[in-house]
């Protein structure tokens, strides 16, 4: 299409329809309207709300220090667009370039920006999801109500799973002089993120903080009292507790039901995406005018081995959007690829645990600054040689440099001598990831792709 | 007024903290709690920890006034 003109008419008068009006919905419209575009723009999200930031939603808001409504992202620009909020789109007719939406309602669009998000994962037995006082933690409307009962000064909350989500409630409870038991399936929190040795550091956090944390156990059944109140929690090694507030934080699913069908490649790992967020079709081919940013999105990245990253990231989710609504504005020589280095964080327990990279590559760790028994140390990932992640607890000012090492393929065991290095960190070990066949809520990074158990693919960039 | 922090650039430096305390507070060592609705008094003390961030990590809505989202029934068009 290029020199055609096309593009100039989709910038003067195109329709371009964001389905999702969350973080990378929000970006990436104002991004359109930065480069220049100045046809109509549609904003549909099933949330009535405004676009919201969600990080402060298990922080700031269970802790009580500011409301749930009052996390409205700021704007960067003005993006005039039509919003159509509160109503989830339910269906694509690509031959047509339609959306439907869930009030009847049908949508054109010239181009699309998929940004549907995930949701949390409910408790799977439907009866006891119901039970009063059973929440999940995802939305403006579950910190609302979350909040609301710790307020009531509970006797015992119960946190299903000890992701960073389930961490960091368990963490605010605390904070409240809440007595909290935590539940997770695996040997310790944090694992399925960043490996068993990081976990072990985890599962302190949670004993000196008074957490009654259980690991290796399942919880088989919640049980409600004859007014449908949630009371008690079954577990697999025969215990149960008591608890009057139950928090499901069994991870997310990524919201692409709505698009069943349509002939667009998406299922429940994401929808799968080129390097410059074009969706494929279910046939592989790349679509021209569909294009992802996001939790939904999973994207083939050059410095994890082109594999596809699915990843749940406030960071990527900005990025990605920019990038998706760069593209859309740009002649194919213009486009730009989305190789953001993953990156997020996470308080808990007045610890800071930051992270880039990519840890659940990583075999191997070896704690480069600081020590784990302070809390307060930088942790390096290496994988096949090159340093492939890094997660400091309270540390973070260390954390770009080893985003460096991770973009230049930097060679691991890191071969420098460190400052404020112990004993401990002189060895790299095994990273102590659970095993990635047996399925596991806790990731924050999905490695997946065509072959998802061949990791034998590494990137070699040319050296200057 | 709105703001957000993009808290994989903040790295602790905790300048905001000390020229906009009512908005800004260090959460143990190195995390940080902020108002995301801070209270248009604050503006100036605001706007002095936007400039004195180190890594320029706070985001503070441009115009207060900023569209309201305006719904229209029917059709996109």
């Amino acid at each position: 299409m290029s020199g055609d003109g096309s593009l100039d008419r989709l910038k003067r008068d195109g329709r371009i329809v964001v389905v999702g009006a969350s973080l990378a919905g929000l970006r990436g419209a104002e991004t359109l309207r930065e480069e220049g575009f100045t046809g109509s723009l549609t904003m549909i999200g099933d949330e009535p709300y405004e676009p919201y930031d969600r990080p402060p939603l298990s922080k700031q808001i269970l802790l009580g220090r500011a409301t749930a409504d009052h996390t409205l992202l700021p704007r960067r620009r003005a993006i005039d667009a039509e919003w159509r909020l509160g109503v989830p789109a339910t269906g694509l007719d690509m031959a047509a370039r339609r959306v439907r939406l869930g009030d009847g309602d049908e949508v054109e669009y010239d181009r699309l920006l998929i940004a549907t998000g995930v949701r949390a994962r409910p408790w799977p037995k439907e009866d006891e999801a119901e039970l009063d006082g059973v929440f999940v933690l995802r939305t403006r409307d579950d910190a609302y109500a979350l909040e609301r009962s710790l307020a009531q000064s509970p006797r015992r909350v119960l946190v299903i799973g000890a992701g960073f989500t389930g961490s960091e409630i368990a963490s605010a409870c605390r904070e409240r002089g809440i007595a909290v038991t935590v539940a997770e399936r695996a040997a310790a929190p944090l694992v399925g993120a960043l490996g068993g040795v990081i976990g072990a550091v985890a599962a302190e956090l949670h004993h000196e903080n008074g957490v009654d944390l259980r690991c290796g156990v399942m919880v088989t059944g919640l049980e409600g009292d004859s007014t449908g109140r949630v009371r008690t929690a079954h577990f697999s090694d025969g215990n149960s507790v008591e608890a009057d507030v139950v928090v499901v934080a069994l991870g997310a699913t990524r919201n692409t039901e709505w698009l069943a069908g349509s002939g667009l490649g998406a299922g429940p790992r994401g929808i799968a995406c080129d390097a410059g967020c074009r969706a494929f079709d279910i046939r592989g081919i790349v679509t021209d005018d569909i294009y992802v940013a996001g939790d939904v999105a999973r994207s083939p990245h050059p410095l994890f081995g082109y594999q596809f990253l699915s990843l749940e990231h406030w960071g990527n989710a900005v990025s990605q959007a920019e990038t998706a609504a760069h593209n859309m504005m740009s002649e194919s020589a213009d486009r730009r690829p989305h190789i953001w280095v993953p990156a997020f964080w996470s308080s808990q327990f007045g610890v800071n645990i930051k992270s880039v990279g990519v840890p659940t590559m990583g075999t191997e760790i070896v704690i480069a600054q600081g020590a784990l028994n302070e809390r307060r140390f930088t942790g390096v990932y290496g994988y096949q040689g090159r340093v492939i992640g890094a997660v400091t607890f309270d540390q973070s000012k260390w954390l770009q440099f080893y985003q460096q090492q991770i973009e230049t393929t930097a060679p691991f065991p890191p071969p420098f001598p460190t400052v404020d290095r112990r004993l401990e960190g002189q060895h790299p070990r095994d990273a102590d990831f659970p095993d990635p066949s047996v399925p596991t809520h806790g990731p924050t990074v999905t490695l997946s792709g065509y072959a998802p158990d061949d990791r034998r693919l590494t990137f070699t960039p040319a050296r200057h | 007024m709105r703001l957000v922090v993009d808290l994989n650039r903040c790295q602790g430096y905790a300048q905001c903290a000390f020229l906009a305390p009512d908005v800004f507070a260090m959460h143990g060592e190195e995390s940080l709690l902020y108002n995301p609705l801070a209270e248009e008094e604050r503006h100036e003390e605001v706007a002095r920890a936007v400039a004195a961030c180190p890594v320029q990590a706070i985001l503070v809505e441009a115009d207060p006034s900023a569209e309201a989202p305006r719904t229209r029934p029917g059709g996109d068009r």
